[in-house]
Formats: structure tokens, C-alpha cells, sequence
């Protein structure tokens, strides 16, 4: 994969809403990249800034979003592109699912119009194509007696049918960018698993680079195959998934591994402490106040991304301790 | 549906049997005694019992309130007391002067208002936007809070009496018999009450359209669409078409409002129509002119909610399929 382009790539991203003192800073000096044909999955608590990040790379962030860093998808800097440019890049290059299929769609309109006016945008054609295009992707994510479907609205689906709908229709231009953002989270458990073998089982037929954002260790260890594990709008730990996952380096990390609901059903302590108010971050590591390993050096400055293995980078002081031990 | 329109129509019968009972009732609301108007005021007590008995005044009221009921539901009002003609015919012919104005205050009231809206709500961020935003807001605002009878008295005076591009006042040279939309001549008598009148629903229509947009362009729905990579036109037109019902209450309302003429800015003008009747018929005290039109206007209204309670049940999916 050495020497490839990235399909993908967020270089410092910095996020902030609103303006002086009282600015949220969702986001603060985010790098990550995605391959193409990969599977990177984007772990953390709420409110660290996954959301923020992922709608960075569409440019779909609300105007009083400051936003600075680099983004780029297929070498394109998405901050500078044309109007036409960024439409052909939101549901054409990219396109994104969201994580509550119960809003995401418009509900004046049925399934068939929404996948349909989709295509049309992107591809021209008549009607009747799009049409047809829409009905080819509705059987694609395997939407049962799709013909039927393509006219009903989305109030008349049930949740699962509905976050089928939203893939299908960002699958509706193949994209070579999937950006999924906690597309089951909203779902029943079963209807969960269903969703995230399919979207698996489509991103590996239809080769693309996929960024998927969950809560979830579970699904990350099963689906992706490196993650980026953020807290408080920074990256402290990415690398290849089974690296990370079975000798995580960053404290935060081993916090959400030891978190996990056991196979017994026993749900463990979570990590205690809540994250800092992003309005006034620490000036050192954010996670130092919660952290068991926390030295004196945690609160003097950002630790910087270091390089702990192929791959792999953490941010943590003690980063050559912990591979040590 | 079809449940939807039957329950609707349900709901609409108890409402007008309301309004009749109200418009039967002013007799005895409206200040004095009804039977002064008729009787001169040196009448004896033999002659009063006479009219009482004429009038059916003698019976139990609702024996009366079903008489005159049966009476309105054939379009028998009696006649004006101030004019002796029958109160169907004055109605009547008010009526169809105001809808002559409302036929040009709807579509243009409505086309500027949720234009403006629509501006005002989509208008992009930045200063430009704000702007744009303000602009129409302000607009708006003056639409509602400038009285629109004095409005019309300052566009007689510049457009009339300054400028003498226009007409002042009236319906043009055959009056209200001879006028007709159709000749250019008359059309210009139009313009200034129709503007005039436009002004209220303008900025009421203007305000709630651009509240509606805000309101659904909030919603997660649009990321999508702008997700799809939808042009901000398209995004718009999904927008609008969410928007839609709530924005059509609105005008529905307001095109009651227009059918119904207005009391202040028709006499304003001259114009013959159901305002400047109702004005003159409270200055009369005629009850049986003031029974007909409020009637009329009142089932007008009635008509008008059942109108707009249909159309938004079949813009909306939700309501249509079930
Ligand atoms: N439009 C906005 N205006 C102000 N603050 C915002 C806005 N959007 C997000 N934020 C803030 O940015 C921070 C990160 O939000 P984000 O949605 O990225 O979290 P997340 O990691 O996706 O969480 P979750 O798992 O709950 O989805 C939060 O503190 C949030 O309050
Ligand atoms: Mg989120």
C-alpha cells in the first residue's frame, strides 16, 4: 500500500464553532488518511469530534463552522473546489450515510424519487433511467420486493429498511468514498449486524475506501482494517486494527478496551471522569485529568504524535514506556 | 383520504350552524330595539303588536331562529332597511365587487409574499445575505404594522392627485354595473385598491414563509440532500415542498381575509364592494343587510379552512396514504 495515493486525507483539521472565548473546539489537529479499498474506522466517546471530522471531508459543515487544515479527497483540496466541483464531489466521489435514518431523508418524497434525483444530478440521463438506477441499488442492498418499494415514502419503512435506502442511495453514483457515520446506532441489534455485513460485504465488491464511525469496538475489530481512536476532537492512538486493538499504547485506548461490555454480559466501569469542555481544552494531554498513568509532564504541552510501531502512531508522553512493558 | 374528507366536512357543519346561530342572534346583540328601525317613533301599542306579529317577533326564537334559518338557506334575508331592496342582491353584488379585487390581491399577494419569504429565508450566510435578510424582514414587518387605509390615502395622493397616473377612486365610468376586467380603462381603477390590500398579506405570508424555510432547512434532511451533491435550487425545492402546508394555512387565511374586503380600505376607494356595504350597514343598523353579508363571509371562511384542511391532507404523504 506503501507509495499509493490516498483517497482520502485530513491534515491538521482544526474545527471551531463560534467565535472568542466561548468557541467550541470540536476539532483540534486531526490527521488521518484513507486508502483505496480500506476500511478505517474512527472510534470514540461522544462528542469527540468523529462527526464534525467526517462532514469536514464533504465540506459539509453549518457556516459558522471555522474551519482550517488541509482536506483532500482524490488530491483535491475540498475547501478550494468550484461549486460544480464540490457537487460532483459530494454523492459522485463520496458519499456519506448518516446515523439516523429516521431524519435523513426527506419525507415528502418517496424512496424512489430521492435515489433517483441522486443519480440524475450526477449522471444526466432520463427519468426513467434513474429510475431504473434506483430499483438496480435498492435490490443491491438487498431492500425486499424493491419494485414495490421504489414508490413508498420514507414514514411507510421501518428503520433498518430506511438506513438501507440511505446506503442505497449513497451507493446509487459509486462512490469510491463511503463515509459511514454510526449508520447502526440508531437501529435494533439484530437489524444492526444485518446492516453492518452488508455495508462490509458491498465496500469489498464494489472496492471502495470506507470511513466508518462507531462507538463500537466490536464492530471496529470485525469490520475495519486500521482505526483512528479519538478524544477530545484529537487523534491519541491510530494504527492497524489488530495492533491496536490487542496491544493499544495510549491509556485512553486501554480505558475503552477494559469498558466493553464482557462476554458474560457483566457491563464494566467505564473510564471515570468526563472529557474536558472543548470550549477550554487543556493546555497538555486532554485525557490527564482521567488518565491512571498520568505524570507530570501529561499538563505541560500537547504531546505530539509519535511513531510507535508500523503504521502506528500515539500521542502520549509515555508512549516508549507502554511499548516497553 | 376519503375518511380524512368526510371527517373534515363533519367538522365543517357544526361550525356554520355556529356562525348562523350568531348571525341570527344580532338582532337581539346589536344595541336598541330592532323594531325601532321599522316603526315610527310616535307608534301606539296596538300598531307595535301589529309589526311584532309582521315581523314574527311574537314566537318562541327558536321557532324563529328555524324560520329564518330556512329562510337563509334559500338566500331570503328580508330586505335593507335602508335601501328596501332585498338583502340577497345587495350581498350579492358586493360580493362579486370584492372578489374583483381579491381575484388580483390573491395571486399577487401570495406570489410576493412567498418570494420574498422563500428570499429571505434561503438568503446565503455572509453580509450579503444578512442583508437581503433584514431588507425583506423590514419589509415585512412595515406590511403588517402600516395601516393599510392610510396607505391608500397616500397612494391616491401621489399616484392620483400628484402624479395623475391613476384613478382615484371608484370602479370607472359604468360603475359597478359597467365595469369588466377584461377593458383596459377599468383595469386601471384596479391597481391602487389591489395593492392596497395586497399589503397585509404580503408581510404576514412574507414572515411566516421565511419562518417555515428556516424551520425545515434545519432539519437533518438537507444534509443529504447537499450530501447528494444536489444544487442549492433543488435543495430549495425540497424545502419548499416541506414547507408547503404550513405555509398554506397561512393563505388560507389571508385569501379569507381578501374575499371577505376590507372595511377600512374599500370605503378608501369608493369601491362597491362587501367592506364598504358592511361599514354602511353598521352605520345604518341594518340587521337584516349585516345577517346576510356576515353570513356570507363567515361560510366563506368556513369554506376557505375546509379548502386548505384538504389540500394539505393531500400534500401530505403521511395523511394521504393512510
Ligand atoms: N453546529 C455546531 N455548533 C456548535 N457546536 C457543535 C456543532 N456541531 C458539533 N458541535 C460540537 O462539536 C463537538 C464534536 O461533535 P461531534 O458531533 O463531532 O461529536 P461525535 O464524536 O460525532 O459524537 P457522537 O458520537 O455523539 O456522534 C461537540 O462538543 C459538539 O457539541
Ligand atoms: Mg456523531
Amino acid at each position: 500500500m506503501t507509495g499509493a495515493a490516498p483517497l482520502a486525507e485530513l491534515d491538521d483539521l482544526r474545527v471551531q464553532f463560534g467565535a472568542g472565548p466561548d468557541a467550541v473546539q470540536a476539532v483540534r489537529g486531526v490527521s488521518l488518511h484513507v486508502m483505496p479499498g480500506e476500511v478505517l474506522c474512527l472510534l470514540g466517546e461522544s462528542g469527540s469530534g468523529k462527526s464534525v471530522s467526517m462532514r469536514a471531508l464533504l465540506r459539509l459543515l453549518p457556516p459558522q463552522a471555522r474551519v482550517t487544515g488541509g482536506v483532500q479527497v482524490e488530491g483535491q483540496e475540498v475547501g478550494r473546489l468550484s461549486g460544480r466541483a464540490l457537487r460532483a464531489l459530494r454523492g459522485g466521489t463520496a458519499a456519506m450515510v448518516f446515523q439516523e435514518p429516521m431524519t435523513a431523508l426527506d419525507p415528502v418524497y418517496t424512496v424512489g424519487q430521492q435515489i433517483a434525483e441522486s443519480v440524475q444530478q450526477h449522471r444526466g440521463g432520463t427519468r426513467a433511467a434513474a429510475r431504473a438506477r434506483a430499483l438496480e441499488v435498492l435490490d443491491l442492498v438487498r431492500v425486499p420486493d424493491a419494485a414495490r418499494r421504489l414508490d413508498a415514502y420514507p414514514h411507510e419503512l421501518s428503520g433498518g429498511l430506511r438506513q438501507r435506502v440511505v446506503i442505497a442511495m449513497a451507493l446509487a453514483c459509486r462512490p469510491r468514498l463511503l463515509l459511514a457515520d454510526e449508520p447502526t446506532t440508531a437501529l435494533d441489534a439484530t437489524v444492526q449486524i444485518q446492516i453492518l455485513v452488508l455495508l462490509r460485504g458491498l465496500q469489498r465488491e464494489l472496492g471502495m475506501g470506507m470511513v466508518l464511525v462507531t462507538h463500537d469496538l466490536g464492530v471496529a475489530a470485525e469490520v475495519s482494517d486500521r482505526v483512528a481512536v479519538m478524544y477530545a476532537g484529537q487523534i491519541v492512538e491510530q494504527g492497524p486494527v489488530r495492533d491496536v486493538l490487542r496491544r493499544p499504547v495510549h491509556p485512553y485506548t486501554r480505558g475503552l478496551l477494559a469498558s466493553v461490555v464482557r462476554a458474560d454480559g457483566v457491563e464494566a466501569p467505564g473510564i471515570p471522569g468526563s472529557p474536558p469542555d472543548l470550549r477550554r481544552p487543556p493546555p497538555g494531554c486532554a485525557f490527564a485529568a482521567r488518565c491512571p498513568a498520568a505524570v507530570g509532564a501529561c499538563s505541560a504541552a500537547v504531546p505530539a504524535e509519535q511513531k510507535v510501531g508500523p503504521g502506528r502512531t500515539a500521542r502520549c508522553v509515555r508512549v516508549g514506556e507502554s511499548v516497553a512493558a | 383520504m376519503a375518511r380524512t374528507i368526510l371527517w373534515r366536512l363533519l367538522y365543517a357543519l357544526p361550525i356554520a350552524f355556529g356562525v348562523s346561530l350568531v348571525c341570527f342572534m344580532l338582532v337581539y346583540i346589536a344595541p336598541g330595539d330592532p323594531l325601532q328601525t321599522v316603526l315610527p317613533p310616535d307608534a301606539n301599542a296596538e300598531m307595535i303588536e301589529i309589526v311584532k306579529r309582521a315581523y314574527g317577533f311574537d314566537k318562541p326564537l327558536p321557532v324563529q331562529f328555524a324560520q329564518w334559518l330556512w329562510r337563509a338557506a334559500h338566500g331570503d334575508f328580508g330586505l335593507s332597511v335602508a335601501t328596501r331592496r332585498p338583502v340577497s342582491l345587495e350581498v350579492g353584488g358586493a360580493l362579486a365587487n370584492t372578489m374583483v379585487l381579491a381575484v388580483f390581491a390573491v395571486p399577487l399577494s401570495f406570489a410576493v409574499g412567498a418570494g420574498l419569504g422563500t428570499l429571505a429565508g434561503c438568503a446565503p450566510p455572509g453580509r450579503l445575505g444578512r442583508t437581503l435578510d433584514r431588507l425583506v424582514t423590514g419589509t415585512a414587518v412595515m406590511g403588517v404594522s402600516v395601516p393599510n387605509y392610510w396607505l391608500g390615502l397616500v397612494l391616491v395622493i401621489v399616484f392620483a392627485v400628484e402624479l395623475s397616473w391613476l384613478p382615484a377612486s371608484g370602479m370607472g365610468m359604468g360603475g359597478s354595473d359597467g365595469f369588466s376586467v377584461l377593458r383596459w380603462a377599468d383595469l386601471h381603477y384596479l391597481v391602487l385598491p389591489v395593492v392596497t390590500l395586497a399589503l397585509v398579506p404580503v408581510g404576514i405570508i412574507a414572515r411566516s414563509t421565511r419562518a417555515a424555510v428556516l424551520e425545515v432547512r434545519g432539519q437533518d434532511f438537507v444534509t443529504t440532500l447537499r450530501a447528494k451533491g444536489l444544487t442549492e435550487l433543488a435543495v430549495v425545492r425540497h424545502v419548499l415542498k416541506n414547507a408547503a402546508p404550513g405555509m398554506l394555512a397561512v393563505m388560507g387565511l389571508q385569501f379569507g381575509y381578501l374575499m371577505g374586503g376590507s372595511i377600512l380600505v374599500e370605503p378608501v376607494f369608493a369601491w362597491p364592494g362587501s367592506g364598504t356595504l358592511l361599514g354602511r350597514a353598521i352605520v345604518n343598523r341594518d340587521v337584516p343587510v349585516l345577517q346576510g353579508a356576515i353570513l356570507s363571509l363567515a361560510l366563506i371562511f368556513v369554506a376557505t379552512n375546509l379548502a386548505v384542511d384538504l389540500l394539505q391532507a393531500a400534500m401530505d404523504p403521511r395523511v394521504r396514504r393512510a
